[in-house]
């Protein structure tokens, strides 16, 4: 667990990065620092592990103090992976995974043991590539090795300043996959910076919108798109791509992967809408309250069942996490 | 061609003496220069105030003619009676080669990627194990290439050292010129040359071998 206990960050007397910001990363969740450029994210994260000085303000990790710790202790305690995957050209992938336990002086075995199961977890022969360069390897296999590299020593916290924002999006996609599934064996606690909305919405349990070193909000992936606590936040995801792509799903995909909701029929004030009704139309008549239920029927106009945000909120989560989760839940 | 061999003949004895007399008064200049000018180096990329005024320094040294740093080299060294001969050429070369090895090491270091230095301290590395782990082995091509400079530069300034009585291949071509014999002159030049020309070569194979291919990109 991480705890930010009013924290601000000042790079002088006029440049104030981070403002009172006071918020919890929940044991084992993944939460994403969102937001324009230059709004802190970089600042906030690199305040956990003492890449930055805390102005004022604490962050607290699993109940201590960062201040208290030793700064070189308490970095090789947290997972550290940044957007150009830092990587060292002179080391083999093995010695490059391999950095902190041998700060840490684990023993050989130990370490062979620890590389051999951190290879097979992104899917890289061990063997193959224990003795090759950094520079052999492909973009978003670097990328893979900075993430297991982060991941060596097995610590409790993990810091990811953009760490796929360099790959092209079709490996992005893929690596975004393959690390939630990583995490669902791991359970790190994690504070994942990025700007791209549909990588938040994918990879958080919970996102925080900042401005100018502000929250703006603080909630999960589908509160936050479905209420949005002022138009700034409005306005970031109005633009997003993931609502939008709700038009291209229908109701009737919705029930495919996760059901309809019983109708109540003692509720009067019903409306009506088609199976093949888009869901972002959908979700804004269910947002705009033009009835207590919405019924759906098909296309024999018979009724099925009915609507509800949550089932849309859920749907989206779901399509926009992967199939894979659908799969494994249901 | 019979009277270079000729020449040769009789002379080519006294050249390799001389070539090794030359070898061995840069070899031990540079050695000296890489024992104070490497650590040096590294040391001033924490220490950003001292750098500029030592890098001054060093660059003031190399602006001296060779032939006016030798000549400050005798007073000098005379107060303990050796103003002339292989001290004072020995350590005006070793000052030559400060302003390469130092500014090389300096800004090598300096210049490895800031990102490869963020992961080292995220990571938890100390400084003098991020230096040894990250920033020196990924400066190498760089601070080999200052320490080249500084071989071929002294290999040439050697030359001068003859006329303060420090030996070398300096001594053919001064007696070549006061007797105006061409073939001193031009058998010292070559052998400078070729010199020059063998020591960097071995430099470049030995950095060749102690990097890997992705650090010398
Ligand atoms: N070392 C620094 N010195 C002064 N200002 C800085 C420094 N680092 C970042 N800033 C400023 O602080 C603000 C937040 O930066 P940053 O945390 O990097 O934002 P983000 O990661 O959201 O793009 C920006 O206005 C940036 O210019
Ligand atoms: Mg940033």
């Amino acid at each position: 667990m991480i705890t930010f206990n009013q924290v601000t960050k000042k790079y002088s007397s006029e440049k104030t990065a981070v403002k009172n910001v006071d918020f919890t990363v929940d044991e084992g969740k993944i939460v994403v620092l969102l937001g324009p450029s230059g709004c802190g994210k970089t600042t906030l994260l690199r305040m956990v592990n003492r890449l930055e000085s805390i102005t004022e303000g604490s962050i607290v990790i699993d109940d201590e103090d960062s201040m208290d710790l030793d700064a070189i202790e308490l970095r090789r305690k947290i997972g550290y992976v940044i957007q150009s995957n830092g990587l060292f050209p002179n080391m083999t992938i093995e010695e490059n995974v391999m950095i902190v336990p041998d700060l840490l002086g684990w023993n050989k075995k130990k370490k062979t043991e620890r590389f051999t199961y951190l290879m097979k977890l992104i899917g890289l022969d061990p063997k193959i590539y224990k003795k090759r360069y950094p520079h052999e390897l492909s973009g978003g296999q670097q990328q893979r090795i900075g993430v297991v590299r982060a991941l060596a020593a097995d610590p409790p916290v993990m810091l990811m300043d953009e760490p796929f924002g360099a790959l092209d999006p079709i490996i992005r996609e893929k690596i975004q996959d393959e690390f939630l599934q990583i995490q669902r064996e791991v359970k790190k606690t994690i504070l994942f910076v990025s700007h791209d909305i549909d990588e938040a919405i994918k990879m958080a349990d919970k996102i925080m919108l900042l401005r100018d070193g502000e929250i703006m909000q603080y909630d999960t992936p589908s509160e936050m798109l479905t209420h949005p606590k002022n138009d700034f936040v409005n306005q970031f995801f109005g633009k997003d791509r993931a609502i939008k792509s709700l038009s291209l799903h229908t109701v009737k995909d919705l029930q495919e992967v996760i059901g309809l909701a019983e109708m109540d029929e003692s509720i009067y004030d019903t409306k009506t809408i088609n199976v093949n009704q888009d869901l972002r139309n959908t979700l804004s008549m269910l947002l705009n309250q033009e009835a207590d239920q919405v019924i759906v029927t098909n296309d024999e106009g018979k009724r099925i069942g009915s609507i509800t945000i949550d089932l849309v909120q859920k749907y989206l989560h779901f399509e926009i996490k992967g199939k894979l989760s659908v799969s494994q839940e249901g | 061609m019979e009277q270079w061999a000729r020449f040769l003949e009789i002379n080519a004895p006294r050249i390799l003496e001389l070539t090794l007399d030359h070898a061995v008064l840069v070899s031990l200049a540079i050695v000296v220069a890489l024992l104070i000018g490497v650590p040096l180096g590294i040391y001033l990329t924490t220490n950003e105030y001292l750098a500029g005024t030592v890098l001054q320094v060093a660059s003031v040294t190399l602006t001296i003619p060779s032939l006016a740093l030798f000549g400050i080299m005798i007073p000098i060294f005379s107060l303990i009676n050796k103003g002339i001969g292989f001290l004072p050429a020995f350590v005006a070369l070793v000052l030559y080669s400060q302003l390469p090895i130092i500014r090389n090491t300096y800004t090598a270091i300096k210049n490895v990627n800031p990102e490869m230095r963020d992961a080292a301290i995220g990571m938890g590395m100390k400084t003098h194990q991020r230096l040894w782990r990250v920033e020196i082995p990924n400066a190498m091509p760089v601070i080999m290439a200052g320490i080249r400079t500084a071989v071929v530069l002294n290999i040439g300034i050697a030359v001068i050292a003859a006329y303060i009585g420090a030996g070398g291949l300096g001594v053919l071509i001064t007696q070549g010129i006061s007797r105006g014999d061409n073939y001193l002159i031009i058998s010292g030049s070559l052998a400078v040359a070729l010199l020059a020309i063998i020591a960097d070569g071995l430099l470049l194979l030995i950095q060749k071998r102690f990097t890997t291919k992705a650090v010398v990109e």
